[in-house]
């Protein structure tokens, strides 16, 4: 395979070596994308930048931060005020890993909505659950080491739920504290497993990326692509669509950053962590609310941390529990529905996981919990049976022209040199 | 899509509501909003404001809350150049050493060190204060709840005698915003309790503003900078992406 930059020796050389040059063509410039990807499709790429963001950002604070309970707080307050823009790495990093949330959710309910999960995509799927499994871990890790009083008591809450497993429970928490409680040789440790699972996601991310590579981007209309026509080079017409979306993107992080740097996070993590005083409300960051509620609505620890876990751990299933043979939630009319509904309920779930355990809360909080299972157990294997789906369009490139208003209905497909042009190469 | 739009807006709204009731406090008032000049996109410190509040940070709170946080240097933050600076400073004695013989000593402080807390440790600290622990007040107003507001309603929200059938503690005094109405720290604002040294009147709202202000820049001493520098990325970003919205639009009109 040539570029424009095999014109050079240089180029040429080190390409006969190691193909970079042709590589770099292969997936990020002439990659055939379908032609009708919207703007949801921005979400993965997006969420990739966040990885970054939350990487650079992350390995300056380390630069300054002491993972010791006697310094880790003092430490945080050095990079606020003594650290160059320190206080905006810090923003950064911690509104940017609410953003990366915000993003791989949206990415996570794209996928739901346009079927992306289905054959021939279940490991690509497979894949991306892990991300978000390897998210919430880095990101709870993250969130104890300012050592401020959430920190501190989220951190003994959450470990705790280890000692719901029969028999070595309570011995597994006190390996994972390094002592009887969480204390310093806790935070050690979390200071270092928060550094090694980005990493992690970056493994987990190239094999993300791989398979989808090998079975192509799914699109809204959710069929196959069948012929060239159906598709564009990846560069320039998505390098470019996505630069649209990481702008709109870093508007609404830098709003947070430097107008609202505490809006989403707790006043009390401003106060030093103290093991003698409990806060009255331990609630945990926003992204992890509707899993809260899953939590608290089973009335026994072990079977509450059962729940959780497989609130995530059913998208694993998800593949199969949906056995409608349709893709896209276009052309499925029931399917539809219930996705608006499961979006609700996520919702309500978060809603809940924000207020105290009490009252009409609970029975909310268990309505949803149940409906939350439900959705997968029962309404999709049965939606995948008794639903008329609407005809499929016959190839993308038809559907696509036919809503331009068929101008062109010969639907030629791009000539291959704009894939190359030099806004693209780069 | 509309319908949807406006049902996904409507469920963000409850959960917002949801979260925001979350976190009203039991039995105390919720503070009411007050004035603030720092507060609002372009909002900045008011340094008058700023040097009036230290002066009753100085001569009120310091005698029993330390400020960790804080350095004389940073005073420059706040109006002050580097020949009063080094006056507030040569006001502190702060403990040095150790020095040739092993033996720690006092000393002048100067503008690197940090301000000197009123007791050794929290024991100290508890012990002449009724039991009660005085917090730092380096970031308080990061540290409560609608801080900022939370503190002016605290400071002049005491009130002497409380409502009858309240069972008010030994050594205890009544507040409207506390949280269970009773506080350790006795109403330590009042009117004329610092005598301005720009000869602003100092009635109680006036000391408790001052305060407030002075203490909302030791939590945030990066404010006035973080949202200048907003401004400028906002624009950068909103300038980009609008050109780069018009390039994608004229990339992918070659296709059609």
């Amino acid at each position: 395979m040539t570029t424009p930059l095999h014109r050079y020796r240089i180029v040429q050389w080190i390409d006969y070596r190691l193909p970079i040059f042709s590589w770099t063509n292969e997936h990020l410039v002439e990659y055939p994308a379908p032609r009708n990807l919207n703007y949801w499709w921005n979400f993965g790429s997006l969420a990739g930048i966040m990885l970054v963001v939350q990487i650079i950002t992350g390995v300056i604070l380390a630069m300054h931060y002491t993972p010791h309970v006697d310094y880790a707080f003092n430490s945080t307050e050095h990079i606020m005020r003594d650290v160059e823009w320190g206080w905006m790495m810090r923003y950064l990093h911690a509104n940017g890993a609410s953003m990366f949330f915000v993003v791989v959710y949206i990415h996570i309910f794209r996928g739901f909505y346009y079927g992306s999960y289905k054959s021939p995509r279940e490991i690509l799927w497979w894949m991306g659950v892990l991300i978000l499994f390897l998210m919430m871990g880095a990101s709870f890790l993250g969130y104890v080491l300012p050592w401020g009083q959430m920190s501190f008591w989220a951190a003994t809450v959450i470990t705790n739920l280890i000692s719901a497993i029969p028999w070595i429970g309570e011995t597994l928490v006190q390996w994972l504290w390094g002592g009887f409680s969480v204390d310093n040789p806790t935070l050690n440790r979390f200071f270092s497993l928060h550094y090694l699972l980005p990493f992690l996601l970056c493994g987990v991310v190239f094999i993300h990326l791989w398979a989808l590579h090998h079975r192509k981007s799914n699109n809204p209309l959710g069929i196959d692509v069948k012929s060239p026509k159906d598709t564009i080079p990846f560069s320039p017409y998505y390098t470019v669509k996505d630069m649209v979306g990481l702008g709109v993107m870093f508007f609404v992080l830098a709003i947070f950053v430097f107008y609202l740097p505490n809006f989403l996070g707790e006043s009390i993590n401003y106060i030093k962590a103290d093991p003698l005083v409990t806060p009255p409300h331990i609630v945990p960051e926003w992204y992890f609310l509707p899993y809260y509620a899953i939590l608290r609505a089973v009335p026994d620890k072990l079977g509450g941390v059962i729940a959780m876990v497989a609130s995530i751990a059913i998208l694993f299933a998800l593949p199969w529990l949906d056995t409608g043979k349709v893709r896209s939630a276009r052309f499925r009319p029931i399917y539809k529905q219930f996705f608006w509904i499961f979006l609700a309920d996520c919702f309500v779930l978060g809603w809940v996981g924000a207020n105290p355990p009490e009252g009409s809360f609970i029975l909310i909080g268990r309505i949803c919990t149940i409906y939350y299972f439900a959705h997968f157990l029962i309404i999709l294997p049965l939606i995948g049976k008794f639903e008329r789906t609407k005809p499929l369009p016959e190839s993308i490139h038809q559907a696509v022209l036919a809503k331009k208003g068929g101008a062109d209905a010969s639907g030629a497909p791009p000539d291959s040199s704009a894939g190359s042009s030099p806004g693209g190469a780069q | 899509m509309r319908t949807q739009l406006f049902a996904i807006a409507a469920i963000l709204g409850l959960v917002f509501a949801g979260i925001g009731s979350a976190f009203a406090s039991g039995g105390a008032k919720e503070a009411p909003d007050h004035e603030w000049q720092h507060t609002g996109v372009f909002g900045t410190f008011d340094r008058g404001e700023l040097q009036r509040g230290f002066q009753v940070f100085q001569e009120v709170c310091a005698s029993c809350h330390s400020l960790d946080f804080i350095a004389f240097r940073n005073l420059v933050d706040i109006g002050f150049d580097a020949e009063q600076i080094k006056a507030i400073a040569a006001e502190y004695e702060v403990e040095d050493g150790p020095d040739d013989e092993g033996e720690m000593f006092m000393r002048t402080a100067k503008a690197s060190d940090y301000f000197p807390a009123p007791f050794a440790n929290p024991q100290a600290a508890r012990a002449s204060n009724g039991g009660a622990f005085p917090p730092d007040l380096s970031v308080i107003i990061k540290a409560r709840d609608n801080g900022l507001n939370y503190l002016y309603a605290l400071l002049t929200g005491y009130e002497e005698e409380p409502p009858e059938h309240f069972e008010l503690a030994e050594g205890m005094s009544f507040n409207h915003y506390f949280a269970g109405n009773q506080i350790a720290m006795p109403e330590p604002l009042y009117e004329e309790a610092v005598e301005y040294a720009d000869g602003t009147e100092p009635t109680l709202e006036q000391l408790a503003h001052d305060v407030s202000v002075f203490l909302a820049w030791t939590a945030e001493p990066e404010l006035e900078i973080r949202k200048k520098t907003g401004l400028k990325v906002l624009i950068f970003i909103a300038i980009f992406t609008a050109l780069i919205y018009i390039i994608k639009r004229r990339v992918w009109a070659k296709l059609h």
